[in-house]
C-alpha cells in the first residue's frame, strides 16, 4: 500500500468542469437541447389533446415509477455523496431486500388453505396489514445492516481509492447475483398486499389508477424524500454529512468522529435500497436482473441529478420516469410503432443533460 | 506504472508466439478451441479495455457494448438464421461492422470524455447497459431467440468441424492488436494520452487538446473492441442479447482486473485463466447445498474477483512484477524507473 490518499481525481474533474462557459450566453448546443425539448413538449400536447385520460395514466406511471426510483436512487447517491463510494452491490441490495421481505410473508403470514393447491402462490390466503408492513421493516432493517457490514469489511480500509472500491462492489454483485438464483431460483415472484386494501382509486374525471402505485409508493417517496431533506437540512447528522460532501479531511479534523458519520451513512443507503426492493418487489415484480435494472435506474437518476444531490435524484428519477413512461407509449408515428426503440430515448435524455452539464444538473466538482 | 512506456521484449512475443502456434499440434480440438481461441478473442475485448486505463486511465465499462454493436451488426449483414439476414459477403460485413462500431464508440467517446475518474466508469456502464436493452427489446435485429447459424468467411471454414483455422485467425489478429497498440502507444499520440493520464491540467496548458485526444482514444479501443465482437461471433456462430448483458460487461472488466489494469499483456493472461476456470472449476467444485457446487461458478469468479482486488490491484500481473522486483533486485531497478503516480481514477494503484 503506497499510503498515499488519493484524492487526485479533484484536480482534473475541477479542470473539467470549466470548460465549459458559465453564463456564456446561449451556445449552439443550448438552442439545439431547447429546440428539441419544445418539440418533445409539443408532441406531448398533440398526444395528450386525443386522449386526456390515457395521457393521465401515463403521466401517474411515470410520476409513481419515478417515486420508486427516487427510493432507491437517494440512498445510492446518499453514500456516494458523503464518502466518494460508488456502491455498484446498490441493484444487489435492492433485490435482496424484495426477496427477504417476500422470504419473511411466505414463511410467517401465509396460511396453507389446506390442499396446497395454489401453483401461482397468488390469490389463495388472505394478508392483513401486518403480514406486509412487518416483512418490510425487518427486510429493511437487514439490509442496512448488511451494507453496513459490506462497509466496515470490505471498505473502510481502502477509503478513497474509489475505482478499488467500486471493483469490490462489483466482485460483491456478482457473488450476491449468483447466490441469489441459487435461492430464489428464476421465476418472477411479487409480494402480496394486504387483502382489505383496495385494488384502485378513481381520480377526478373518472381515472382509475392502482391503489399501491398510486398511493402507497407514491406516499412513501413523498414522505423519504421530505424526511431526507429534514436529516440533511436540519439535523447535527446532516450538518457533518454536508460538510463532508465539501471537505471530508477537514470534518474529521475538527474532531467529528467520521467513521461513525459513514457507517451510519452506508446503513441509512442501503436501507433505501432494500426498501425500494419491498416496494418494488409488490408493485412490479422479483427476478434475477432487475438487480441489473435497479442499478442502471440508480445510476442513470444521478448521472442525470449529480451525484451526490438529494434534490438531482428526485429531478433525475422525475425524468427518467416519465421518459421511460411516455416512450413506452407514445413512440407511435402514424402506422409505425417505434415503441420497441424507447430506450434510444432514455439514452437520449442522458447525453442531452451530459453534453450541457457534464457533472449532472445539480452535480458538483468532487 | 511500470511497463506502460517500456519496449516490447521481442524474444518474449516470439516464444510466446512460438508456443502459442504449436499448441494445435499438443492439445485436443476441444481445448483448442474452448481454452486457446476463446481466450485470444476474450483477450483482446480485455484489451480494448486495459489500453484505455493503462495509456488514457479510463476505466471504461462500455467495451463490452461497442462489441455487441460490432457483432450484432455483423450477424444481421450476412445470411443468417435470425435478424435481417442481409447476406452480404462476411468480409464487407465485417468491414461495416467495425466502422459502425467505431462510429458508436466515437459517439460514446464524444459523450464521456469530459467525464473522469468514478464518473466516467458509471457512464460507459450505463452505454453498455442501454445496447444491452436496445437490443433486447428490438427484436428485428437480434431475433427472438438471437440470430444463429451466422454465414462466416471461408478463411476460418468451419470452427465446429475444425477449429484450427479459427485458432490460427484469432492468433494472429490478437498478435497484430497486442503489437499495434504497443507501437501506438510510443507514438507522439500515445505519448500525448499518457501525459494525459498523469498530469491533464499541465497538458492542457502545453496546448494538447484533452477531450479529442480521449475521445479519439476511446474510438482506437473502440476498433479493437469490435474484432473482438466479430471474433465473438465468429467462435460462436450466433449472438444473442445475452452475450452482451452486464454479466458479460462485469466478465471482461474481471478478466482485465485479473489479468491486471495496467499492462496490455495483463488482457491475456487473465482471459485464459478466466476460460480454464469457466471450463475446469466445475468439475472439482464441491457441492455444499445450494451455496455452492458445479452450476455455482459465478460465485467462485466473483470470489476470485474478490481476493485479486482486495490482494493485488494490479491483477497478476502485478503480482509477476513484484515477484521479478523482488528476485530480480540485483540485476537492473524495475524496467520502466521510478514508477509514476497512478493516473486519475485508477486509485487501486499498482505501487503497492
Amino acid at each position: 500500500m503506497s499510503g498515499a490518499p488519493q484524492t487526485a481525481p479533484a484536480t482534473p474533474a475541477a479542470a473539467e468542469t470549466q470548460e465549459t462557459p458559465r453564463g456564456a450566453g446561449w451556445s449552439k448546443r443550448r438552442v439545439a437541447l431547447a429546440l428539441l425539448a419544445a418539440a418533445v413538449g409539443v408532441w406531448l400536447i398533440v398526444k395528450a389533446s386525443e386522449d386526456l385520460r390515457q395521457f393521465a395514466v401515463v403521466t401517474l406511471n411515470g410520476i409513481t415509477l419515478a417515486a420508486l426510483f427516487f427510493v432507491v436512487a437517494s440512498g445510492f447517491t446518499l453514500i456516494f455523496g458523503l464518502m466518494r463510494v460508488v456502491n455498484m452491490a446498490h441493484g444487489s441490495l435492492y433485490l435482496f431486500g424484495g426477496y427477504l421481505a417476500l422470504e419473511m410473508q411466505d414463511a410467517w403470514f401465509t396460511e396453507d388453505s389446506g390442499l396446497g393447491l395454489s401453483l401461482s402462490g397468488a390469490g389463495t390466503g388472505t394478508y392483513d396489514l401486518v403480514s406486509w408492513v412487518v416483512p418490510l421493516l425487518l427486510a429493511t432493517a437487514i439490509i442496512g445492516v448488511i451494507g453496513v457490514l459490506i462497509q466496515q469489511v470490505f471498505l473502510r480500509w481502502n477509503q478513497g481509492q474509489d475505482l478499488r472500491q467500486a471493483l469490490i462492489t462489483i466482485a460483491l454483485s456478482v457473488i450476491f447475483a449468483d447466490q441469489m438464483l441459487a435461492a430464489f431460483g428464476g421465476i418472477s415472484k411479487d409480494i402480496q398486499t394486504p387483502t382489505d386494501w383496495p385494488e384502485s382509486i378513481t381520480l377526478p374525471g373518472d381515472v382509475r389508477f392502482g391503489f399501491f402505485r398510486g398511493v402507497i409508493v407514491l406516499g412513501a417517496a413523498i414522505l423519504i424524500g421530505l424526511g431526507l431533506w429534514w436529516l440533511i437540512t436540519r439535523t447535527r447528522f446532516g450538518k457533518i454529512v454536508r460538510a463532508g460532501v465539501d471537505d471530508r479531511d477537514m470534518v474529521s479534523a475538527l474532531g467529528i468522529n467520521v467513521q461513525l458519520v459513514f457507517a451510519a451513512a452506508f446503513f441509512l443507503g442501503a436501507m433505501l435500497a432494500g426498501l425500494g426492493g419491498v416496494l418494488g418487489g409488490t408493485m412490479i415484480s422479483l427476478a434475477p436482473g432487475e438487480d441489473t435494472s435497479f442499478l442502471l435506474n440508480s445510476l442513470i437518476v444521478v448521472i442525470i441529478g449529480g451525484m451526490g444531490s438529494l434534490a438531482g435524484a428526485a429531478i433525475g428519477a422525475l425524468a427518467l420516469g416519465l421518459v421511460d413512461a411516455y416512450a413506452d407509449v407514445y413512440l407511435v408515428f402514424g402506422d409505425t410503432d417505434l415503441t420497441n426503440y424507447s430506450i434510444l430515448v432514455t439514452f437520449g435524455l442522458l447525453v442531452a443533460v451530459l453534453a450541457v452539464r457534464p457533472l449532472g444538473l445539480f452535480g458538483r466538482p468532487a | 506504472m511500470t511497463g506502460s512506456a517500456g519496449r516490447i521484449s521481442w524474444p518474449a512475443l516470439a516464444v510466446v508466439a512460438g508456443l502459442a502456434a504449436l499448441a494445435p499440434l499438443v492439445f485436443t480440438d476441444f481445448f483448442v478451441s474452448v481454452i486457446l481461441t476463446k481466450s485470444l478473442w476474450l483477450g483482446l475485448a480485455a484489451a480494448s479495455l486495459i489500453f484505455l486505463s493503462a495509456y488514457g486511465g479510463m476505466v471504461s465499462l462500455a467495451q463490452v457494448g461497442i462489441y455487441g454493436v460490432a457483432g450484432m451488426t455483423f450477424a444481421n449483414l450476412v445470411a443468417a438464421d435470425g435478424g435481417s439476414a442481409a447476406a452480404w459477403s462476411p468480409w464487407l460485413a465485417t468491414a461495416v461492422a467495425i466502422v459502425v462500431a467505431v462510429g458508436v464508440g466515437l459517439a460514446f467517446g464524444a459523450i464521456a470524455a469530459r467525464s473522469v475518474g468514478i464518473y466516467f466508469l458509471m457512464i460507459t456502464l450505463a452505454f453498455s447497459v442501454l445496447v444491452f436493452y436496445f437490443f433486447s427489446q428490438v427484436t428485428q435485429l437480434s431475433g427472438f431467440g438471437g440470430v444463429n447459424n451466422v454465414d462466416l468467411p471461408a478463411l476460418v471454414g468451419n470452427p465446429g468441424l475444425d477449429p484450427t483455422r479459427l485458432y490460427y485467425t484469432t492468433l494472429v489478429v490478437a498478435i497484430l492488436v497486442f503489437v499495434g497498440l504497443r507501437y501506438v502507444s510510443r507514438t507522439a499520440f500515445g505519448l500525448a494520452l499518457q501525459g494525459l493520464r498523469d498530469e491533464p491540467a499541465r497538458m492542457r496548458a502545453l496546448g494538447f487538446d484533452v477531450t479529442r485526444h480521449r475521445i479519439l482514444a476511446f474510438g482506437l479501443a473502440a476498433f479493437v473492441a469490435a474484432i473482438a465482437g466479430i471474433l465473438s461471433v465468429w467462435y460462436n456462430r450466433r449472438i444473442t442479447p445475452g452475450s452482451i448483458n452486464l454479466a458479460q460487461t462485469i466478465d471482461v472488466l474481471i478478466i482485465a482486473v485479473i489479468g491486471g489494469l495496467y499492462r496490455l499483456e495483463g488482457a491475456w493472461v487473465g482471459a485464459l485463466t478466466y476460460a480454464l476456470l469457466d471450463n475446469y472449476s466445475r468439475e472439482w467444485t464441491p457441492t455444499v447445498g445450494d451455496v455452492l457446487g458445479p452450476e455455482r461458478f459465478n460465485t467462485i469468479l466473483g470470489v476470485v474477483f474478490l481476493v485479486i482486488v482486495l490482494l493485488s490491484p494490479g491483477g497478476l500481473m502485478g503480482l509477476w512484477e513484484r515477484g521479478r522486483e523482488f528476485f530480480g533486485k540485483r540485476r537492473r531497478g524495475p524496467p520502466g524507473g521510478v514508477a509514476t503516480p497512478s493516473p486519475a481514477g485508477a486509485a487501486g494503484d499498482g505501487t503497492n
